[in-house]
């Protein structure tokens, strides 16, 4: 009978309770804590979905070195003085197109700006296109797609329809027709055109997660025990639903950098004076024979950013499916 | 004795693809507060459709009350709005899970959970809500409640959790508590000490309990009286000692005789031949008659009201006579 095993206890931690109602939050907390290795054996600590994950990753060498390598990019993003200390639109034409040299060690462009230089800056237009469309997505995508699976109906029926319509926009050619008439120089028409083609994907997802925790007995419960329907689905579903929306998310902040790039060196998303890798690879392409450098760098930067995104989604991914364990 | 709870006529069916399914056809009972009813019936008896209608979470759709009422009180909780209804569930009456592994949510601590009803209907500070979870775990004899109140449902027992689940539903000391087969999913020996728990509380609180079961070991210990459902109607009603002596419908006696015995050692099992009826083709007359041993044609044609046999007895068979005196 392994309950009577566990009873002796019982008398001793109604005593206990005096004290937690008259101690402080710290003093709760700091007992708490104490305790959690007296409870039970000590390898069997609180362990939540997020704590099992977050102990997976640490020892995942692919989270780890795609986690350096956005880490790095993001402080280059914010800070490029930090290992660039030129200016991107300061160019000599008289350097056009020469190779490395002391100071400029990735050589210069057709325009005699310094490719170290502009593929340094370059990151900041990615990283920034890459997480605003990301979130404003993910938020667009899990709040519509949430409420679809919750409420269902009529409600899921018209959502689903619209997110097919949005599917049905070949990204490409919908950037062409869009984003060729905004003159804005900025990267706001273009996160908000990605936003646009990107949430419908993030919605099924959410909608499919939100349907399957809906179903959960302790959503019954919750429910028997009078939770309004905002607690159900905020306490009771959304931590139960939001792993697939993460994992999703992750993996399309990669592909979300490279259809930037994409974009811009059609010519239809960022537009100088904008620092942006896609347009470099753009104007580099038509000199690749004779200042293949040119091209080299910001494609090589490209490449390792987006790779390095799709890496931490798989691991992501990985960490937070328990089926996978 | 006050009536809590009275359930008058009450037809529930689901509109699914296939067809109508009649899951509750004219269900009548009643609880006094300090009584417990069990309500028995195997799978499918629309014990478990009563018990939500009830609660008032029932999935709808497909889910429909299409006849009777439910009186809460004094009050008709089919008339009340749904906001109303919420407040109610939880603090006026609450229902206990069969599989609490499943009916605690996974991400959050069992203190949170806990805290949660007196966060959600007395607006308490999360703080003071912990202290209150605290004092809970230590009511239904969990041991070391204070240093476990941050632990989550996993890292629990089968009988600890299903006492966790039965705290929260105790929490606002309700007064009318479902209990859906809280026990089908423990051990044997966890078995009678969280039915134990459950029948001292309910005497602490003076509580109206319905105990949802299939299993009569259970309800001879702990019930007051008895409601027999078959699908979807009640067939026998009585005082818990009485059915146990001379059951009044044959399905009832067949279930009574289906219970192992020590002196029937090497012999062969009882089973009620057949299996239930489909809801969604009920056959007509007495829904028991293709599997009843006692059928006549009167059986096939005739659907039989529920004849009072005795004072506070009452059975859904033509021949609950020749049924009572074996």
């Amino acid at each position: 009978m392994p309950e009577q095993l566990e009873q002796p206890n019982g008398r001793t931690s109604a005593d206990a309770v005096g004290n937690a109602g008259a101690g402080g939050a710290m003093e709760f907390a700091a007992t708490e804590a104490a305790s959690i290795g007296q409870a039970t054996a000590p390898s069997a600590r609180a362990r939540s979905l997020w704590s099992d994950a977050w102990h997976d990753l640490r020892r995942n060498p692919i989270f780890i070195v795609s986690a350096l390598l956005i880490l790095f990019l993001v402080l280059i993003a914010i800070w490029p003085q930090l290992i660039a200390s030129g200016n991107p639109l300061a160019c000599d034409i008289n350097k056009s197109q020469l190779g490395p040299a002391p100071g400029h060690p990735f050589g210069f462009d057709t325009q005699g700006c310094d490719v170290y230089t502009r593929t340094v800056y370059g990151a900041r237009a990615s990283v920034t296109v890459g997480v605003c469309a990301t979130a404003g997505a993910a938020l667009l995508g899990s709040i519509l797609g949430g409420f679809a699976g919750f409420f269902g109906g009529w409600w899921d029926a018209l959502l689903s329809r619209v997110s097919d319509i949005f599917f049905g926009i070949p990204i490409i050619l919908g950037g062409l027709v869009f984003l060729s008439v905004v003159t804005n120089t900025t990267v706001w028409p273009v996160v908000g055109f990605i936003v646009l083609l990107g949430w419908p994907q993030i919605a099924r997802i959410a909608r499919g997660a939100v349907i399957t925790a809906k179903q959960n007995d302790y959503v019954q419960a919750a429910r028997a025990l009078g939770a309004g329907p905002a607690r159900m689905l905020l306490r009771h579903i959304a931590p139960n639903a939001i792993a697939p929306v993460i994992v999703v998310a992750t993996i399309a902040l990669g592909t979300y950098i490279s259809l930037e790039a994409t974009l811009s060196f059609l010519g239809v998303g960022l537009k100088p004076p904008t620092v942006s890798w896609g347009i470099d690879i753009s104007s580099a392409s038509t000199q690749i024979r004779d200042a293949p450098h040119m091209l080299l760098w910001p494609a090589a930067a490209l490449s390792v950013t987006v790779l390095a995104f799709i890496m931490l989604g798989d691991a992501v991914r990985d960490a937070l499916d328990p089926k996978l364990r | 004795m006050d009536t809590l709870l009275d359930v008058r006529d009450l037809h529930v069916e689901f509109r699914t693809r296939d067809g109508v399914a009649k899951a509750v056809n004219g269900v009548n009972y009643s609880v006094n507060a300090g009584e417990t009813l069990a309500v028995l019936g195997e799978s499918g008896s629309g014990k478990s459709v009563t018990a939500q209608a009830v609660m008032g979470i029932l999935d709808s759709p497909p889910g429909h009350i299409t006849r009777g009422r439910i009186f809460f009180q004094g009050a008709d909780l089919l008339s009340l709005h749904r906001e109303a209804r919420r407040q109610l569930r939880g603090a006026r009456m609450a229902m206990i899970f069969q599989d609490a592994l499943s009916a605690l949510n996974p991400v959050l601590s069992v203190g949170a959970q806990l805290g949660e009803m007196f966060v959600v209907h007395r607006g308490l500070s999360r703080r003071d809500a912990r202290a209150r979870a605290v004092e809970l775990m230590d009511r239904v004899r969990i041991p070391a409640a204070k240093e476990r109140v941050g632990d989550y449902p996993h890292q629990f027992s089968g009988g600890m959790r299903q006492r966790i689940m039965i705290a929260m539903a105790m929490a606002l000391e309700p007064d009318l508590i479902i209990a859906d087969e809280p026990t089908t999913a423990l051990d044997v020996t966890v078995q009678a000490q969280v039915m134990e728990l459950l029948a001292e509380l309910q005497r602490e609180m003076h509580m109206g309990l319905i105990l949802i079961t299939h299993d009569l070991g259970v309800v001879a210990d702990v019930a007051d009286k008895i409601a027999v459902m078959y699908a979807g109607r009640i067939v026998e009603t009585a005082p818990v000692h009485e059915i146990y002596k001379a059951p009044a419908h044959p399905y009832t006696k067949g279930l009574l005789d289906s219970i192992p015995r020590l002196d029937q050692k090497g012999q062969e099992l009882y089973a009620i031949k057949g299996l239930p009826p489909s809801l969604l083709r009920i056959p007509p007359g007495c829904a028991f008659n293709p599997r009843c041993p006692m059928a006549q044609e009167v059986c096939r044609t005739d659907e039989p009201p529920l004849y009072e046999v005795a004072p506070h007895r009452a059975s859904a068979c033509h021949f609950w006579k020749e049924t009572l005196d074996g």
